[in-house]
């Protein structure tokens, strides 16, 4: 089953363009972003410059206000750069698509649907056919475990049954990149921790290349083959970490619990320097 | 495969059951014994309630002629259904009111969507919408019959403006409503202009569009009984007045009694069926 997966999803149907194949999925190169108000003039990101390969999983952490989910909008195309270059595949990015899918903070999913018909929504608009549909939805309904509740209504599910429809839902079209906005960041620690495992191991079966934005230190961490520190006030990448530890990792290792401890110093040295006040990023 | 056979059975705890399905199931499946109960207490009501006007009848405390006994108003309903009066007048109501309200839900859902959609639209055609609703449908009347003279369509006009004002402002509010998120979320599937709205604005715009059509309803069909008392040409209304030429107050009471049981039908068959379902189905998103 796992073969199937990676196989189907990654290389038989989408056949990469062959100079890419070794460079770099996603590009940005001294990317900005200003946001004007009447009063301020914020510098979202500033000469913001990064790159993701194919089949990676990069985190960026840092305090809410940093400017790490309008750098994630911008590659997903819901929001523009004032400056720089944002290339995917080797070519501008200009509007949304389903090559990247955005799974929110917020179960974005629809009320009127059950969660089968939210999963093949996307494969819809696509304009799959109905076997296809079928097919795709039933593959990756089984891969965030909702099989017992494909026809459950959105309201009849808990945030974690939630978020992992949406993942199945962006999952199901086979994006190239996921973008992931703080995807666990309104769930209880136990679910939080339930599904940060399960997404390692989907990522590790299906091969994702992951976009992941999160104020959780520990959660970078656990996910990331690298995590990038950002700072606010103008947003800026700081600091690159890399994480080499073997998968499936647990939260409470001591790698993880060491490497943790060095991004929150990286973090925390910046926020006092800056005097940014409130220190948002959980453990 | 480490999270197949384990991690589910380790998530529900979590939050799953204690909001599932089953509960919702079981409050709805039916308490024969509460129901029947039900429908004792509010007979006993009615019962009684014609007791007390029997009673007030037999007491002469206001003249025969303007307190008729239950039982004239009942002779009056069957004279009238059994001549097919009644049956004609309800056959011309209806067909003004579905034609009208057919118009107006067409035309208001279009100005409405274009209202919430558009700034422009809005400022404009939005505050005339809004100007336009605060004014009684039946002051339409005099300018129909100017325009249309002692026709069907003069009628049927009254009824339209009567309902298309609610209508396009329950579909402006529908459209307004929708969180961004959905269309956000439509976006990065890759939908263009035509999918957005027809798999995001249009279903999200359903539980206002069902408030919208049970206002617009109740406005229809209040501006058509206005409309008919005035403009003598068939229906319920004009039998009403009919009664009151005739001074025969059972019968003004029995069209009364028709009219009511005609509303309340409508609202329990149609509309707070769809409430019901549109509940149900959008999981109370009204709150």
């Amino acid at each position: 089953m796992e073969l199937e997966i990676t196989e189907r999803g990654r290389d038989e149907e989408r056949p990469a363009p062959e100079t890419q194949a070794v460079g770099d999925l996603l590009a940005l190169r001294d990317v900005s972003r200003h946001f004007r108000t009447r009063r301020n003039d914020t510098l979202a990101l500033d000469r913001v410059t990064l790159s993701v390969r194919e089949g990676e999983f990069l985190c960026i952490v840092g305090p809410s206000g940093c400017g790490k989910s309008t750098l994630l909008n911008i590659v997903a195309g819901l929001d523009h750069a004032d400056a720089g270059e944002v290339l995917f595949d080797g070519r501008p990015i200009k509007r949304p698509g389903r090559e990247r899918i955005v799974v929110f903070q917020e179960p974005a999913l629809y009320p009127w649907l059950n969660v089968r018909a939210n999963v093949e929504l996307g494969l819809k608009i696509a304009g799959r056919s109905g076997r296809e549909r079928r097919q795709l939805a039933d593959r990756y309904i089984a891969l965030v475990n909702l099989r017992k509740f494909e026809n459950a209504y959105i309201h009849e599910l808990s945030g974690g049954m939630r978020q992992r429809a949406q993942l199945a839902r962006a999952l199901a079209v086979e994006p190239r990149m996921l973008l992931m906005d703080e995807p666990f960041a309104a769930l209880d620690a136990q679910t939080r921790d339930v599904l940060q495992q399960e997404l390692q191991e989907i990522c590790e079966r299906t091969k994702a290349t992951v976009l992941f934005v999160t104020h959780n230190v520990r959660e970078a961490v656990i996910l990331g083959d690298r995590v990038w520190v950002m700072t606010p006030a103008p947003g800026r990448l700081k600091t690159e970490i890399d994480i080499p530890l073997p998968r499936p990792r647990s939260p409470d290792s001591h790698a993880v619990v060491d490497l943790a401890a060095r991004v929150r110093a990286e973090l925390q040295h910046d926020i006092y320097a800056a005097q940014s006040a409130e220190d948002h990023y959980a453990i | 495969m480490a999270i197949d056979p384990g991690s589910l059975d380790a998530v529900p705890p979590v939050a799953t059951q204690s909001r599932g399905v089953e509960p919702r199931r079981r409050e709805r499946s039916w308490d024969l014994q509460g129901f029947a109960l039900k429908v004792i207490r509010i007979g006993l009501f009615y019962v009684a309630l014609i007791a007390l006007w029997q009673l007030v009848y037999e007491l002469e405390i206001w003249s025969r002629l303007l307190l008729p006994s239950p039982e004239q108003v009942w002779k009056q309903l069957r004279f009238y259904t059994d001549n097919g009066q009644f049956q004609d007048a309800i056959q011309t109501s209806m067909r003004r009111l579905f034609i009208g309200y057919s118009i107006s839900l067409v035309m208001g859902l279009l100005i409405g969507m274009a209202c919430g959609a558009n700034k422009y639209v809005d400022e404009t055609v939005g505050s005339l919408v809004l100007g336009l609703q605060s004014l009684p449908s039946i002051t339409w009347l005099p300018l129909a019959l100017l325009w249309f003279g002692l026709t069907e369509t003069a009628i049927i006009f009254v009824v339209l403006m009567g309902s298309i004002f609610a209508v396009a402002i329950s579909a402006r509010a529908g459209v307004r409503s929708i969180p961004p998120l959905y269309r956000r979320a439509a976006q990065t599937m890759g939908a263009n202009r035509v999918q957005m709205v027809r798999y995001t604005l249009i279903p999200a715009m359903v539980p206002s569009m069902a408030q919208g059509l049970k206002l617009g309803w109740s406005f229809a069909w209040r501006s058509l009984m206005a409309g008919e008392l005035l403009f003598v040409s068939g229906g319920l209304g004009q039998m009403l007045d009919l009664g009151r030429n005739l001074n025969r107050m059972s019968l003004v009471i029995a069209v009364m009694l028709v009219i009511v049981v005609i509303g309340l039908t409508m609202d329990r068959l149609l509309f707070s069926r769809l409430e019901a379902w549109v509940q149900e189905r959008w999981g109370l998103q009204s709150t």
